[in-house]
């Protein structure tokens, strides 16, 4: 069910400002892509264009083409409901909904595009918090707010909240930016395992958790994608003094 | 010494000035309590609960019964409340959620404008721009097309209940609308977000994230512009047709406490004074209660919204 993500001379401002200059970057399906860089190098931007979160705020354009599978995202025919179904997305802080229980939270999007009705709800809620390995811990309690987790439940929340609408793509924008390193650690670990199913798109600071975890990894840098490689040989030998820079901490 | 003396004396005064001030605040609102209680004393004695619900008011008798001043002020400001309401929480969703982004600034900076506007001028407008289309128009219509009802009999005069509920609903909008925005506003944008991206369209993120977080806000602001309504005396007053009678149809004049009190205080005395100084004791408890009770809904819906965001940061 995995999409492939490719990304063509895309190019970004924000007003005057552009963010984006001529990125282009393929992100292969069933695997794991890290975004690196220092901040506000045009990483999470980047994450944003590719579900068109960024048409929430005035003041953006953008040329160029992004494909999800076969796709052009960037087509203003394109039904944005459906895309945004299929590409979620995991934020920096975890945002569970405050007014709606646990059971709620992970259930918003299922009701939203009506992919199941009564008794088959519960059943998918409970698969999407088994798979995210939360189940055990909120069984006796679905129908408290999702805010009285901790901070790492409830980004784990998120991500079955996310994973109840079936995406293809998972976008995450340092989702362990704002977690102890335990609940990372566990996060990590599930992106392991979607991986195996999804294509993971995620922005980190943390260049070990891209050694750890990612296939291929994008170094940015000032809205340019820098160096593209394998990850494994990435972190051996870098082709620019740039990257070299700047995983060796001599940058950032 | 490196700090003057001078600098000394401030800090060691500063806090007693203000301090001061807060308690003659405070004392002052004891004191208006007092004069008020001390002014109804009399004809609290006389009438007891009963004057509530007594239909009479007849200074030549000099008997006092509030259930019209009392009924009027209740039917006024509930249907003025029932009109700007979803006039006012409209516009607040528009200006918080949908407007493009040019406009909100102005547009809600106008808004509050319009709650500066002394009550007076809409009282004015009332008088001499509704009224006439009240009595030509609109209370024409109803008349002729549901003076069947009781509660839409003529002769449509221009004043009456309609027309001081319409003026009156000018007059809390802004406050209804200014409110809800801000409530809205409180809402994170991180939770916005968080719906888009499952794929919600605006609408859906507007009716299931938005308005359910900010609806304690939203109460507290229609609360907040209902004790406005029921304090409100001189538009009212011009408007309303000062008449002492338990109102049956929308199109009938009728009184407000509020009205009643403006009309009546410069020729009253003894009991008719004490029952007037009674009237006007019932409208200040209502109105405390009902703004003690709006402004702790907005708060506690601002300390939420604030709340969540802290658990986010943590």
């Amino acid at each position: 069910m995995a999409e492939s993500v490719t990304v063509e001379n895309l190019s970004f401002w924000f007003g005057k400002q552009q963010v984006l200059k001529d990125v282009s970057l393929s992100a292969q399906a069933r695997e794991v892509t890290a975004l690196i860089g220092p901040s506000g190098c045009g990483k999470t931007t980047l994450l944003r264009c590719i579900n068109r979160l960024y048409r929430l705020y005035s003041g953006a354009s953008i040329t160029g083409k992004i494909t999800v599978g076969t796709e052009n995202v960037l087509d203003p025919h394109i039904d944005q409901v459906e895309l945004r179904r299929r590409v979620g997305m995991i934020f920096q802080k975890p945002n569970p909904f405050p007014h709606l229980s646990i059971f709620e939270n992970v259930a918003a999007g299922i009701r939203l595009h009506g992919l199941a009705q009564g008794r088959e709800v519960a059943e998918r809620v409970e698969s999407c918090l088994k798979k995210v390995a939360l189940w055990e811990e909120v069984k006796d309690r679905l129908d408290r707010p999702g805010t009285m987790l901790s901070i790492g439940q409830q980004q784990r929340l998120c991500l079955a909240r996310t994973l109840a609408v079936e995406p293809r793509v998972f976008l995450m924008d340092e989702p362990c930016a704002s977690l102890d390193p335990v609940s990372t650690m566990r996060i990590e670990e599930l992106i392991r395992e979607l991986h195996k199913e999804y294509t993971v798109i995620i922005v980190t600071h943390n260049m070990q958790q891209a050694a750890r975890i990612s296939q291929q990894t994008a170094f940015v840098l000032n809205g340019e994608v820098v160096e593209v490689g394998r990850t494994a040989e990435m972190f051996v030998r870098t082709r620019d003094e740039r990257t070299e820079a700047y995983l060796t901490g001599k940058m950032g | 010494m490196a700090c003057p003396s001078g600098d000394k004396v401030g800090e060691g005064f500063f806090p007693y000035l203000t301090a001061s001030a807060a308690a003659l605040l405070l004392l002052l609102v004891a004191g208006i309590l007092l004069i008020v209680f001390r002014g109804a004393w009399p004809a609290l004695h006389t009438f007891g609960l009963a004057f509530l619900f007594e239909t009479v008011w007849n200074p030549v008798a000099d008997v006092y019964g509030a259930a019209p001043a009392i009924l009027g002020t209740i039917i006024t400001s509930l249907l003025a409340l029932a009109l700007a309401g979803p006039l006012g929480v409209g516009t607040a969703i528009f200006l918080s959620e949908l407007a493009p982004l040019w406009l909100r600034k102005p547009a809600s900076f106008v808004v509050e404008l319009l709650a500066a506007v002394p009550s007076i001028v809409y009282g004015l407008w009332g008088l001499f721009v509704l009224a006439p289309i009240m009595r030509t128009v609109l209370g024409a219509w109803l008349e002729r097309n549901l003076g069947f009802l009781p509660m839409f009999q003529g002769p449509s005069i221009g004043v009456g209940v309609l027309t001081a509920s319409v003026v009156l609903t000018i007059v809390i909008l802004p406050t209804i609308t200014a409110i809800s925005r801000e409530v809205m506003r409180a809402v994170p944008s991180e939770l916005r977000e968080g719906m888009y991206a499952l794929g919600a369209t605006r609408w859906e993120v507007i009716s299931r994230i938005v308005l359910p977080n900010s609806k304690t806000g939203i109460l507290g602001a229609l609360l907040l512009a209902l004790g406005r309504a029921i304090g409100e005396a001189m538009a009212v007053t011009m408007v309303i047709g000062n008449a002492n009678a338990i109102p049956t149809s929308f199109l009938a004049p009728a009184q407000t406490a509020a009205s009643q009190i403006v009309n009546e205080f410069p020729e009253a005395f003894d009991l008719h004074l004490s029952s007037l100084f009674l009237l006007g004791l019932v409208l200040l408890v209502i109105t405390l209660v009902i703004n003690a009770g709006a402004v702790w809904l907005v708060y506690r819906t601002k300390q939420n919204a604030g709340g969540a965001l802290i658990r986010h940061e943590r």
